[in-house]
């Protein structure tokens, strides 16, 4: 029974969501559909996952939630952005964008780096800010200096006068790709059930290569300074350049998340959708589970699956209970808010009485 | 005092600023021809009406809490406190510091839990804090959805849900301040004395405060929690004063701003509004541990004159060219890289480490 109490307890979160979700659904039972739920919920597996999974490198190296995430969509988004302004199409093109973005995402990854080792033990607020600062600059790349400094010239992706990029881009070449590759279905409550398979295999071999590298000697060098720095350092680790090394590789994989996540909706706001990222795949990370200090690839799975049931059932019960669609969407935004802020919370609080 | 000196006690970040400030005040008069009396009591209205804002973050900062990124909290008190007023019909000078007092004694409310939280949680409080910030400003549009109310002029017209988006101080108590002993300075231009009188006067006020002796326990609390300690200063409590007290002034201060503007904005408005009020004071030359009143006056003024400056001037420049309506976005951008690049040079200078 006591092992019961503490698994429970250690388990709060994800239960409290998974009573939330489940409640939410029987309250709006009458207006939604089990089927078109279920293919909703698929469809946002396999479009936020691969962001969520991104985010554990830095947390097992003790540099908590990776705000700067958002600096890693922005390349991504510089991929497609070239890509889709070459003209291209299929799936070879869907690729190329993920090869444009990796060389950008170690630049800016680097200068995240350094930016972060210098402000150790905030790094999550320095990584917030940095995004901001981030996109004032994208901004000024892509609303000011595309179409006359930056050579862009497709006209379906500029604004009317040629200067800057338009506000939405339909992502007509990469839009899909990986998704439509591999699509089957499967009967599900008298409704056919689309399972991206192509997506799935790509978000399995992330999670392989996660807990392969993991397992070497560079991630036990991780998880090293992740416990403590200190020691790390006495031992003989170079803990600038393990932690340098963790945001690389998140930088690296959030460009290829925010290409999945693009790719699978099919248009990119060109100046918002970066912003949308960082706040929702931490709270889909933390809602599974994890903590500012530990994370895992099922921490992702299933705090991605419970908070975008959430995210679907909310404005219907809502509707439902309260009478007001509008209340749900206030309401899952203030979940968002209230999960990390507790999350953090409660780290702060454990660390300091330990 | 020699002029590398001066140049040195006015600080990188301000030096920037203010020259910055110099050239696009040059640039206007020479190659615009934007009215330059109109521009300068823009400027002098916009630094009166983010300035107690900006002030509310110093005792934070006194207290040893960092920057107070949950200002918002406090916002959302003061917009609290206007609604209910604005509900009421009380206009004029009773609306505004009948919301003024309210607002102050709920921020004051807020303050106290909010310090609480922040004891629990040493060492993170600036992150905590913008979640703090953003989870009052989505738990308050759960509430504007709700409140009852009964003036219509509160709600949608048709029948729509909850309180709208933006209510309209129009004979409530719009510009009371701004306009008060207000010296006209032709055309819509004016010098807004009232304003600026209030809220140098709180600055004054705060500035006295420190000099007091619970004003001084407050602030060797936070700069040497244990030297504090052992002298005799209750650390935990005088911090908790610093939140409280800057939370009340926040709610105060969005009063203020909204009277001004002449506008009361709810739901998402406040979200973001902590980090260029925290990059105003840090541009007037506050660090993550120090900060004084004349941080709060030299950096609103320098910070909010470059935001308003600029935006005309961009428009005059640009205006009629063809295609170059995007360059329209520039202040824009402008105001996001400097607020936010000045904040994080704050976070990762060697000082605050």
């Amino acid at each position: 029974m006591g092992k019961l109490r503490q698994l429970a307890l250690q388990n709060v979160v994800p239960i409290l969501f998974t009573v939330l979700c489940v409640s939410g659904i029987i309250a709006a039972r009458a207006d939604i559909s089990l089927p078109i739920l279920a293919n909703d919920i698929v469809t946002r597996l396999s479009r936020n996952l691969f962001l969520v999974l991104s985010l554990i490198i830095p947390v097992v190296a003790g540099m908590g939630l990776n705000f700067g995430i958002i600096v890693g969509a922005m390349c991504g988004q510089i991929g497609l952005i070239v890509v889709e302004n070459q003209g291209a199409s299929g799936l070879g093109a869907f690729f190329a964008a993920m090869g444009v973005s990796i060389p950008f995402s170690l630049i800016f990854g680097w200068l995240t780096g350094l930016l972060l080792n210098r402000a150790k033990g905030r790094e999550m607020i320095t990584g917030m800010i940095l995004a901001f600062f981030a996109n004032g600059i994208y901004q000024a790349v892509f609303l000011l200096m595309a179409g006359p400094v930056i050579p862009l010239h497709n006209q379906r992706i500029l604004l009317d006068g040629g200067i800057g990029l338009a506000i939405t881009i339909d992502l007509i070449g990469t839009g899909g790709q990986l998704d439509r590759l591999l699509r089957p279905s499967i009967p599900f409550m008298g409704l056919p059930l689309f399972i991206p398979v192509a997506t799935f295999i790509f978000i399995a071999l992330l999670c392989v290569a996660l807990r392969g590298y993991l397992r070497t000697k560079s991630g036990q060098e991780l998880r090293a300074v992740g416990q403590d720095m200190h020691v790390a350092e006495i031992s003989g680790i170079n803990v600038d350049r393990t932690r340098m090394r963790a945001i690389l590789i998140s930088t690296v994989l959030g460009g290829l998340g925010q290409i999945i996540w693009l790719s699978n909706i099919g248009t990119m706001n060109t100046f918002q959708s970066h912003e949308q990222v960082g706040p929702y795949a931490i709270a889909a990370l933390l809602v599974g589970g994890a903590t500012v200090a530990h994370a895992t690839i099922w921490h992702a799975i299933l705090g991605t699956l419970l908070f975008h049931t959430l995210f679907q059932v909310s404005p219907i019960a809502g509707q439902i209970l309260l009478g007001s669609a509008q209340i749900g969407e206030y309401f899952r935004e203030f979940v968002a808010y209230a999960v990390i802020g507790v999350t953090l919370a409660l780290h702060a609080w454990r660390t300091r009485r330990s | 005092m020699n002029p590398l000196d001066w140049l040195k006690r006015l600080g990188v970040t301000r030096t920037i600023l203010a020259a910055f400030l110099l050239v696009l005040w040059i640039v206007s008069a020479v190659a615009t021809e934007l009215d330059l009396v109109l521009l300068f009591s823009d400027c002098l209205v916009r630094t009166g009406m983010n300035g107690i804002l900006v002030l509310a973050l110093v005792p934070a900062v006194r207290g040893g809490v960092g920057l107070n990124f949950g200002i918002p909290l406090g916002m959302v008190c003061g917009l609290l406190a206007t609604v209910i007023f604005m509900n009421f019909d009380a206009r004029g000078g009773l609306g505004l510091f009948g919301s003024i007092a309210l607002g102050a004694a709920l921020g004051a409310g807020a303050g106290w839990l909010y310090a609480r939280l922040l004891e629990a949680v040493r060492g993170q409080e600036m992150m905590v804090g913008i979640y703090v910030g953003f989870g009052s400003v989505a738990g308050a549009s759960i509430l504007w959805l709700f409140f009852p109310v009964s003036n219509p002029e509160l709600i949608w017209p048709l029948g729509g849900e909850g309180l709208r988006n933006t209510l309209v101080l129009d004979g409530y108590f719009k510009q009371w301040l701004d306009l008060k002993l207000a010296i006209p300075l032709g055309g819509t231009a004016f010098v807004p004395v009232g304003l600026l009188a209030f809220w140098l006067g709180l600055c004054g006020l705060v500035y006295l405060f420190f000099r007091t002796r619970v004003g001084m326990a407050l602030s060797a609390a936070g700069a040497n929690p244990r030297f504090a300690e052992a002298s005799g200063i209750d650390v935990r409590s005088m911090r908790s004063l610093g939140v409280i007290i800057s939370t009340a002034m926040g709610a105060v201060g969005i009063v203020v701003f909204s009277q001004s503007y002449g506008f009361v904005q709810l739901y998402k408005a406040p979200l973001l509004m902590a980090f260029p009020t925290v990059a105003a004071l840090l541009i007037g030359g506050a660090s993550v541990r120090v900060a004084k009143v004349s941080h709060v006056i030299i950096g609103t003024f320098l910070f909010q004159s470059v935001l308003t400056t600029s935006l005309p001037l961009v428009n005059a420049l640009v205006g009629q060219a063809e295609g170059a309506q995007a360059l329209t976005n520039l202040p824009e951008i402008a105001r996001l890289i400097i607020s936010n690049g000045i904040i994080l040079y704050a976070l990762t200078r060697k000082e605050s480490a």
